[in-house]
């Protein structure tokens, strides 16, 4: 198809991803990137070397045939492309967003190592974009119903992954989710500006049409136990993918102030909530100009920094312990985080937050690190600058250092084992937790990771389900 | 949806509201709460379940119109539909038999103390209910404590009805009368659950409330819920809703409640305006 030489491709330029002006996108809460054009995509695409040996592929966790679809998109074929990627991805319009592409297919192509690898994840997202905005998503129920039932926890990428794969299978699938509205973190964490959520509700439909059933405000373990699930409800397997849902704290002086959000609360008033939206009925910390700080380093982190400037923020800074080399955020955020007029004050912590009599906040305590020995992580360890104690004014704080794995469903299904972490123990390979018939995946056992790795979780679970259901043996090992 | 199958006015502006969820009520216990939204744009409210039926597959909720969502709700009819009810959640409350059991409601309170007052004397304890509010025509649920308690003792700030004076007077000459009282159990507003706190707190008997903190998700996963009792920081949604009364530190509740005043007298007024407008076209 391609028939440009390999010289020729090695002197085009990497098409860069269209993005709305930084001051205009830094008021609103549309979406921030615009997407390959048809003609950007193609000429991306025949940038690609189609290597012998794809590395790319190798760097993909869920490994998209991405040679195969980038082909298909050199020649014009986008619909045939979309369907290559989703043998393998059954959400690439979130993914193509999502991913942190640096560190997987286009952190090992080869051409990365001259700062232009071919951008797969653009790519990704314009041929999701191009199936869906064409209407060429058409799932329908499996004809084959092999009458075995699965009950499914949680409704994030793990649970939605998992789903689709068993609901093709011929398996009758339930998503149980504890809120009003799906898609986990896709839905309450990551904001409109990211990841639109008429996108995450477009997926939900194609799970409707392959005949998935969804319940939600099904908080289980309060309301059906993981034992009635198998038990009463009748069904043959269960997979948990409640995510890691517990916001953690760090535990310093004036943290329970108001203005002190966690970034879950913060996001989920803003997302799941719309209280950005004029007339909604819940309430978010009233901004407009004033100052804001989160403490994070990761995608949290950015998501919420840059809320706060969309809430009218007139300053907007994001504090972390360590330097901004080991902030875990996509490159792209941190970008655009910039752009956007986000302050970075890094290698500083946190000692306590000051407010005034009516319990509000006003200021914060900072303490300068410098960085240490590595530790566990392989990252330099931050320890405090002794001395190097600065206080500042601020208004509103957001807490994004991370989640634990929320204890509600372990608590009440004490034979499920636990790591001393609080994580779910689930075999890598197959899903299975030390209860028969019962699977998990995502962050409820990784903890806090990504949308590919949870998504990838489901899948794996899914295939053990469905040798589990087929062949009722619990011991066997599924390759 | 969950249907409204019965919606009945107690005292004014407090409405008792029986919802289809058999889910819900084949599960709850006494203690604990449903997240309710009113309608596809709605917040998330913590409403407690004041009575169930398993069989019938219905759980009672008593609703106090005080802001938007909950004046909304008790506008609605048998009939009518709330988008969504999420429970039950929050640990049940902790039913011993311990002896002698004092259950005190303060205003709506009353509604959410009495499954309690219902388990504790199922659980063979000897149960005197104090139930209190501004005015007699507020006080909600008696002759139902009546039923279910060995004493009922009415008080209202005015003396329009039974003692005059707050629950807690009728506590202090309980304690005063040297009876023996093992738990204390107090629900209502929260200057009202200090101060049976401060009461019970020299005579060092076991006092337990029901925090109302301002919530979203109700599953732990937010820690807007969050208060403090003794030196811990606990999610009211999951650790609770339940604390011990003389570790809870009361004030920053109080503080930590009024963050959106602002927002909420607005948008209440604008709630208020809007329905005077309706009744008057
Ligand atoms: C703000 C934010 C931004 C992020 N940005 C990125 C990004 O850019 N790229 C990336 O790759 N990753 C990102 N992540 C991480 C990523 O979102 C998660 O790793 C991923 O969503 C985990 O998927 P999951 O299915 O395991 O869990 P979740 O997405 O957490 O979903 C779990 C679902 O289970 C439900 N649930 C919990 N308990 C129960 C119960 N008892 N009963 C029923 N339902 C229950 C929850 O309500 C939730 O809907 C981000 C995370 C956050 C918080
Ligand atoms: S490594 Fe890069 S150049 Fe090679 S096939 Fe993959 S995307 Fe194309
Ligand atoms: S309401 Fe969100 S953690 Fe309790």
């Amino acid at each position: 198809m391609n028939e440009l030489t390999k010289r020729e491709r090695m002197a085009m330029s990497r098409s860069e991803m269209p993005a709305r002006p930084a001051d205009e996108r830094n008021s609103d809460f549309g979406e921030v990137n615009l997407g390959f054009t048809a003609g950007l995509a193609v000429l991306e695409a025949q940038r690609c070397l189609m290597c012998r040996r794809p590395v790319c592929i190798e760097g993909c966790p869920v490994g998209v045939q991405i040679t195969e679809f980038i082909d298909l998109v050199a020649a014009g074929d986008f619909g045939e492309a979309a369907k290559v990627i989703k043998r393998d991805n059954s959400l690439p319009a979130i993914c193509g967003r999502v991913c942190p592409q640096e560190d997987q297919c286009e952190g090992a192509c080869v051409l990365a190592k001259k700062g232009k690898p071919i951008a797969i994840g653009a790519l990704e997202r314009f041929v999701a974009d191009f199936e869906r905005e064409h209407d060429l998503m058409h799932a329908e129920p499996t004809a084959i119903r092999t009458g075995k039932s699965v009950a499914i926890v949680g409704s994030g990428p793990a649970g939605l992954a998992c789903a689709t794969d068993l609901a093709k299978l011929g398996h009758d699938v339930t998503v149980f989710e504890a809120l009003h509205e799906l898609g986990g973190v896709l839905s309450y964490g990551i904001p409109e500006f990211r990841l639109p959520k008429e996108i995450v509700a477009a997926e939900v439909e194609q799970l409707e049409l392959l005949g998935v059933r969804f319940v939600t405000n099904a908080v289980i373990g309060m309301m059906d136990t993981i034992d009635d699930l198998l038990d009463e409800e009748g069904f043959d397997a269960v997979f948990i993918g409640v995510g890691a849902g517990l916001p953690r704290f760090p535990n310093v002086p004036g943290e329970n102030l108001i203005g002190v959000y966690s970034a879950n609360e913060f996001l989920t008033r803003i997302n799941l909530m719309k209280a950005y939206q004029v007339g909604s009925d819940t309430p978010i910390f009233d901004v407009t100009g004033k100052a804001v700080a989160v403490f994070g380093g990761g995608n949290t982190a950015m998501d919420a920094i840059r809320t706060s400037l969309r809430l009218g923020a007139s300053t907007a800074t994001l504090v972390y312990r360590r330097s901004r080399e080991e902030m875990p955020a996509r490159h792209e955020e941190v970008e655009h985080a910039e752009e956007e007029g986000v302050g970075f004050q890094m290698l500083t912590a946190p000692l306590a937050f000051l407010g005034d009599n009516d319990g509000f906040l006003t200021g914060m305590r900072l303490q300068a690190m410098q960085l240490g020995e590595p530790d566990e992580s392989g990252r330099r360890r931050p320890v405090p600058v002794p001395g190097a104690v600065t206080t500042k004014d601020v208004d509103m704080v957001v807490i994004a250092i991370g989640n634990a794995p929320n204890p509600l469903l372990a608590k009440t299904a004490p034979d499920l084992e636990h790591t001393r972490w609080g994580t779910l123990l689930a075999d890598a390979t197959t899903g299975r937790t030390s209860k028969r018939g019962v699977f998990a995946g995502g962050d409820i056992v990784t903890g806090g990771a990504t949308v590919i790795l949870a998504m990838g979780a489901g899948r794996t679970a899914a295939a053990s389900i469905d040798e589990f259901l087929r062949t009722d043996d619990w011991e066997r090992s599924v390759q | 949806m969950f249907t409204i199958l019965e919606s009945r006015d107690l005292a004014p502006s407090i409405r008792y509201l029986r919802v289809a969820a058999p889910k819900i009520a084949r599960r709850r216990k006494a203690g604990q709460f449903v997240i309710v939204r009113v309608d596809g744009d709605g917040e998330r409210i913590p409403l407690t379940i004041a009575d169930s039926d398993s069989t019938e597959g219905w759980i009672a909720l008593v609703v106090q119109g005080v802001g938007k969502t909950t004046k909304a709700i008790n506008l609605l009819e048998a009939g009518d539909s709330l988008s969504d009810v999420a429970g039950p959640l929050g640990m049940p409350s902790r039913i011993d038999e311990v002896g002698t059991a004092v259950v005190i409601g303060g205003g709506v309170g009353t509604a959410i103390a009495y499954p309690t007052a219902v388990a504790l004397k199922e659980a063979g304890n000897h149960v005197i209910s104090i139930i209190g509010a501004q005015t007699g025509a507020q006080i909600v649920l008696e002759s139902e404590m009546e039923v279910a308690c060995d004493e009922v003792y009415v008080t209202t700030d005015d003396g329009s009805v039974g003692y005059h004076g707050f629950v807690t007077g009728k506590l202090s000459e309980l304690i005063d009368e040297g009876r023996q009282l093992d738990l204390v159990i107090a629900i209502g507003p929260i200057p009202m659950m200090k101060a049976v706190a401060e009461v019970t707190r020299p005579c060092a008997i076991d006092t337990i409330v029901s925090l109302n903190p301002i919530m979203v998700d109700g599953t732990g996963m937010c820690g807007g819920c969050r208060v403090v009792v003794g030196d811990e920081t606990k999610f009211a949604c999951v650790d609770g809703p339940e604390f011990d009364a003389h570790q809870v530190d009361f004030d920053l509740l109080e503080r930590r409640n009024r963050a959106y005043a602002t927002f909420e007298h607005q948008r209440d007024s604008d709630m208020q305006a809007a329905i005077d407008l309706q009744s008057a076209s």
